[in-house]
Parts: structure tokens; C-alpha cells; sequence
């Protein structure tokens, strides 16, 4: 259009356009305003840990951890040794299916380290099914660096988050 | 090049103009060339024609020097330096006004409500010292809850006109917004302009969500979330916020998904019996492509602008490095040869570039290196850098800063390809994992 000489292009496109995705930018943004955190699904505590049947005997007694150098997914032979006593207790106590978490510490990216936790759940799950637990009763998931145990910067406790943790769920194994 | 002007000035005009490259015309930012004086700039507040108008013609105008100035290639002259007043939108521009404090472009405008009750603005942008206009003025129509945007056109315009390339002002940034500790940091993604404004969120903090990616038209964002206890992919639907998983193979984890520049298919990373490979997954069919076979860690898949090859992340070699394969799958080359540990590489949108993470002697840094891996440059550094996204034009990356500790928390920042500006983007609460939109509509 013209105005007193003035050079002026009316964008009629740029009219429409933006009228229609004004009108989106109406949603409300409080409509998932919430306080709520999130689990890491890691099964709270069960049973007493003087029952050797309880997933708090497993977790205390039996040890529900294995850890891992940095980048790496091999079992170490302490690892092998928890994992025997795993073993051992999860065909004793045939109720229980596990999910074996993986994670990594914050060193590294974000996607690495999930690929990276999926590694090291996978070597706990196939060191267990070799020690003659039932596949169908055992899950992986990895939470890469998602869900550090500690919290500092450093060695004293990358090391601690560079796990797999077998968490008990009660239920028969499908 | 120099055109005639007052002889008054001339001494003033030789002062400021080697700030410039001076390439074709006057008023001229060449950014590859690197500014190092930004240039000086007014904006006075937008002409209303109404009472009703008044405050967004000041607003307006804010947020248009908000922009510019965050480039980092523009500086403001202050209202209060101001001696000319803009009163008419259509009255010629006294420009000795404007050259006695050294503004060399200024832009007017003008803002009023139409009949509807919607906003209608105008806006010039001239060359001070040239005394003329600089390309033609332009009218935008938008709701009154849209003004922001407008602004943002007009800064657009104002970048694009004066340094060649695409803006950037007019989009939008997806993102994790962070809540809490470490150890049990709630996650929910959050859209938000590119400045931080009209912040909203597109999920819940009840389960952990991951690395949102826009489509190519803004649209649609991809997200890992763990809904299900599993990561796996959703697709969402920005405009409803509707979302729905992707179908993956039972007994999987599927991650890392970015779109292909058609937006019907998508690149991720799929694990299964603990070894992560890339896929190619059409949306519509759901049928899935198997594009890698290594047993090594294969993720961070991204297509190049023109969908015919995708970089990615693999530890084959022994570490996390680069590498370049066809968007079919196949034989892949390595790229990155540096020192180090190279992710998360991301094609520019100009295809020229790729930015990435790179974690070297205990660092992280954001880069960007040419495709086959030459004139590698670090553009930040620091206790953890990662997740580079660009922004429309490929002037600009936004990515995750990181602090250590205890207390630590990620922030989003962004950094020119120069390496100059870095600068916190606000978000008001911790925040992670940026995917910039394309320019909108």
C-alpha cells in the first residue's frame, strides 16, 4: 500500500500467519504446573532385612550393586562375586522378577551414557542368566547420568554412580 | 564508497566507519569477518495512534533493541541520548539529529489497533549517514498477545537487511526445564521464544524426559521420556500438546531421535541386548530401518540439511568419535581426529558446519568443525558444555551449560560461531537440553 509517498509492502501472507499462530500462543501456560517429581522407579524397601527372603535382605545382605570403570561394562571379579550371591538368592526366592538400572557417572554426554547404562545392565543381565537365572524374569533400562546416587564432582563419587542395581519387583516372571 | 556528507561530521564518520567492514554499502555488518565494534543504533518508541497503543509502541521498540543488542553486533544509543523525537510515522526523518549522537541506522515505526481490536505495525529502517532508507517499510498484522513477535520481525528484518543473512529473532526454543537435586532432579519439557519469554509447558515433571528435538516447520517436537519405566521415543504435537509413543521393539530403549529434514522420518538410537545402534523410522508406516551394525555404541544420529547423509556419534574406534555415513546406513568415515571425545554432533542449517561436544582433559567444550573434520574451533569451555542446537540462520548455537558439586545445576547459553557472545539465555529455573525452531511463519 501507499501512504503519502511512503514505500510501504502490506504482507497480507505475513497477516494471516501471524493472527493464526498469535491465537496459539494462548495456551495456558499453567495447565502442567506442577510441583511433582520424578521416581526412578527403584522399588522402595520390603520386608525386614532379618528375613532372607525380603528385598531388604537382598539389597543389605546380598549387595544390589555392582560398579564399573570409567567407559567400561566388564565385571570385575568383586562384581562376579555379588552377582553369584544375586544369582543364588533370585533362584531361592523364585517370586521376584528384577529390572537391572544402568548408569553412568556425569562425565560423558548425555546419550553416550544411556548407550553406556544399557551396556552394563546388559552385562549384569547375562552374567545372571548364566548363573541359571530365567531370562523372563529379568528387565534392563539404563538411566545414563540421569539419576546419580552421589552427588559431588569427583572420583569418591563418579565411582559409586558408574553401577547396575537390581531392583526387586514381587511378581511372578511372565 | 564514502558518499558526500556535512563536512560537520565528516570527522565523526571517519571515526566510526573502520568499525565496519565495508563491503557493499554503508551500513553493513559482515560477520564473518568478525565485529569487533558493534554498531551504533536507535530505536525510539513505536509512533501510536492511540492511547491504547502507547505501551506496546514502547514495548514493541524494547524488545527490538533487546534483540539487537544481544547479538552483540548492534549497540543502542539510549533514549536519553536521544535529540531528535520521532512524533509521525510519515513526517521525513531529520537525520543531523540522528548523526549527532552517532546512531548509524535507526528504525521508526508506528503501532495501532485496527477495527478488530487487532495490532497493525509499521516499521523503516534507515541508513543515518547515507540519509536514506534502508530496503522498504513493512506493515505486520497480528493479535495484541502476538506483539512479541512482531517485535522480533522487525529486529529480523533490521539483522537481515544490515548483515546479509537470515534472522533469528522469531523463533522459539524447546527445552528441559529442572527442578531439584542431582540425585532426583524432576524433568518436564518447556517451550519458550528464543529470548526466554512466554514460557509454557508441554508435559509433566512425573516422569524423566530427555532431549526434545523441533521438526523441521516447528510443529512437532521429539522427546525421550520414561513413561513407561523405559526410555522411548514420543512424538508431540505443539499447537494441541498431544503426544504418541513411537512404536519400538519390545523389550527395547530407543533415544537420541532427531527428524529428517522432510519431517515423515525420524534418525534414533535403538538398544537391544545392550548394544545401541541408529534407525531410521518412517512415522506414518511406523516401520523401522536398521542404519548401523556394530556392536560398538552407535547414537547422536543427525542429517545433514539436505537428508542425504547423517553424522554421528560412535565409540568403534575405542572412544566417542565423528563420523559421516549415507542417510541409507553403510560405510561410515570418521571425521574427528583431535584429541579428545567427540558427541552430540549437530548439522548446521546451512550444511557447512557440524557443532558438537567435545570432552578433552577433564573438560567440556561446545566446537564446530567443516565436514571433513578440518578448521575444528573451541567455542566454550568449562566444567560441562554439551548438546549444541543452531539456531535458523547458523550464526548462533544454544547449548547445556552444567556446574559441578553438590549444588550444581544446567543453564542454556549461547554462543556465537565467532566464539564471541556467550551469554546465559533466561529461563528463570534450571534448564537443559535446547533444539531451536526453525524461523516461524
Amino acid at each position: 500500500m501507499t501512504t503519502n509517498g511512503a514505500k510501504m509492502t502490506y504482507l497480507s501472507k505475513t497477516l494471516i500467519l501471524c493472527a493464526g499462530l498469535a491465537l496459539a500462543a494462548c495456551t495456558n501456560p499453567n495447565r502442567f504446573d506442577d510441583a511433582g517429581g520424578a521416581g526412578t522407579g527403584a522399588g522402595g524397601l520390603s520386608g525386614s532385612a532379618q528375613d532372607p527372603t525380603s528385598a531388604a535382605y537382598f539389597q543389605q545382605a546380598i549387595g544390589d550393586r555392582v560398579l564399573f570403570a570409567v567407559d567400561q561394562s566388564t565385571l570385575s571379579s568383586e562384581a562376579q562375586g555379588t552377582l553369584d550371591g544375586q544369582a543364588q538368592w533370585l533362584m531361592t526366592n523364585r517370586d521376584y522378577t528384577a529390572v537391572i538400572e544402568g548408569h553412568a557417572d556425569e562425565q560423558g554426554t548425555r546419550e553416550y551414557n544411556l548407550a553406556l547404562g544399557a551396556r552394563r545392565a546388559n552385562a549384569v543381565q547375562e552374567y545372571l542368566v548364566n548363573r541359571g537365572v530365567a531370562g523372563n524374569r529379568l528387565r534392563v533400562v539404563s538411566y545414563g547420568k540421569e539419576r546419580p546416587i552421589e552427588i559431588c564432582s569427583n572420583e569418591a563419587c563418579y565411582a559409586q554412580n558408574r553401577r547396575a542395581v537390581t531392583v526387586l519387583a514381587a511378581g511372578l516372571g511372565s | 564508497m564514502m558518499r558526500m556528507i556535512p563536512s560537520l561530521l565528516a570527522a565523526l564518520m571517519l571515526w566510526v566507519m573502520p568499525a565496519f567492514a565495508q563491503s557493499s554499502g554503508p551500513l553493513r555488518i559482515e560477520i564473518t569477518e568478525g565485529v569487533i565494534e558493534p554498531m551504533p543504533y536507535a530505536v525510539p518508541d513505536f509512533v501510536a495512534d492511540s492511547a491504547a497503543a502507547t505501551e506496546f509502541g514502547r514495548n514493541i521498540a524494547r524488545v527490538i533493541a533487546s534483540d539487537l543488542s544481544g547479538t552483540g553486533l548492534f549497540r543502542e544509543v539510549p533514549i536519553q541520548a536521544h535529540i531528535g523525537r520521532i512524533t509521525s510515522f510519515e513526517s521525513p526523518v531529520q537525520f543531523a539529529d540522528w548523526r549527532a549522537v552517532n546512531a548509524q541506522a535507526l528504525i521508526t515505526g508506528a503501532v495501532g489497533l485496527d477495527g478488530a481490536g487487532r495490532l497493525v505495525v509499521r516499521f523503516r529502517i534507515y541508513d543515518v549517514f547515507a540519509g536514506q532508507e534502508l530496503g522498504n517499510g513493512l506493515q505486520f498484522v497480528g493479535t495484541q498477545d502476538g506483539w512479541r513477535r512482531m517485535a522480533h520481525k522487525v529486529a529480523d528484518q533490521v539483522y537481515s537487511r544490515i548483515t546479509g543473512e537470515g534472522g533469528y529473532f522469531d523463533s522459539r526454543v524447546v527445552f528441559v526445564a529442572e527442578s531439584g537435586p542431582k540425585d532426583q532432579r524432576a524433568k518436564r519439557l518447556a517451550l519458550m521464544d528464543y529470548d526466554g519469554a512466554n514460557l509454557s509447558y508441554l508435559t509433566d515433571s512425573s516422569s524423566i524426559v530427555l532431549a526434545p528435538r523441533f521438526s523441521p516447520t516447528g510443529d512437532r517436537v521429539l522427546y525421550t521420556s520414561y513413561e513407561t519405566g523405559f526410555p522411548q521415543i514420543y512424538v508431540l504435537d505443539v499447537a494441541s500438546v498431544g503426544r504418541r509413543a513411537l512404536p519400538t521393539p519390545q523389550g527395547t530403549m530407543s533415544f537420541a531421535p532427531r527428524f529428517a529434514p522432510d519431517g515423515r522420518s525420524l534418525v534414533y538410537s535403538l538398544t537391544q541386548g545392550g548394544n545401541t545402534d541408529i534407525y531410521r523410522l518412517d512415522i506414518a508406516s511406523g516401520a523401522s530401518t536398521r542404519l548401523t551394525t556394530a556392536p560398538s555404541i552407535e547414537t547422536a544420529p543427525s542429517f545433514s540439511p539436505d537428508g542425504s547423509q547423517i553424522v554421528f556419534e560412535s565409540d568403534r574406534s575405542g572412544t566417542p568419535q565423528l563420523y559421516v555415513m549415507a542417510a541409507g546406513g553403510g560405510e561410515a568415515r570418521r571425521i574427528s581426529f583431535g584429541q579428545g571425545r567427540y558427541g552430540t554432533p549437530v548439522w548446521s542449517p546451512r550444511g557447512d558446519l557440524v557443532a558438537f561436544t567435545k570432552q578433552s582433559k577433564g573438560r567440556f567444550h561446545i566446537g564446530v568443525m567443516r565436514l571433513d573434520g578440518s578448521e575444528e574451533r573451541l567455542l566454550t569451555a568449562s566444567f560441562l558444555d554439551e548438546g549444541p542446537t543452531w539456531a535458523p540462520n547458523g550464526r548462533v548455537i544454544m547449548f547445556t551449560r552444567e556446574t559441578q558439586g553438590a549444588t550444581g545445576e544446567a543453564r542454556l547459553y549461547s554462543v556465537d560461531i565467532s566464539g564471541r557472545n556467550l551469554k546465559q539465555v533466561p529461563t528463570g529455573t534450571g534448564a537443559s537440553d535446547p533444539s531451536w525452531s526453525p524461523l516461524q511463519n
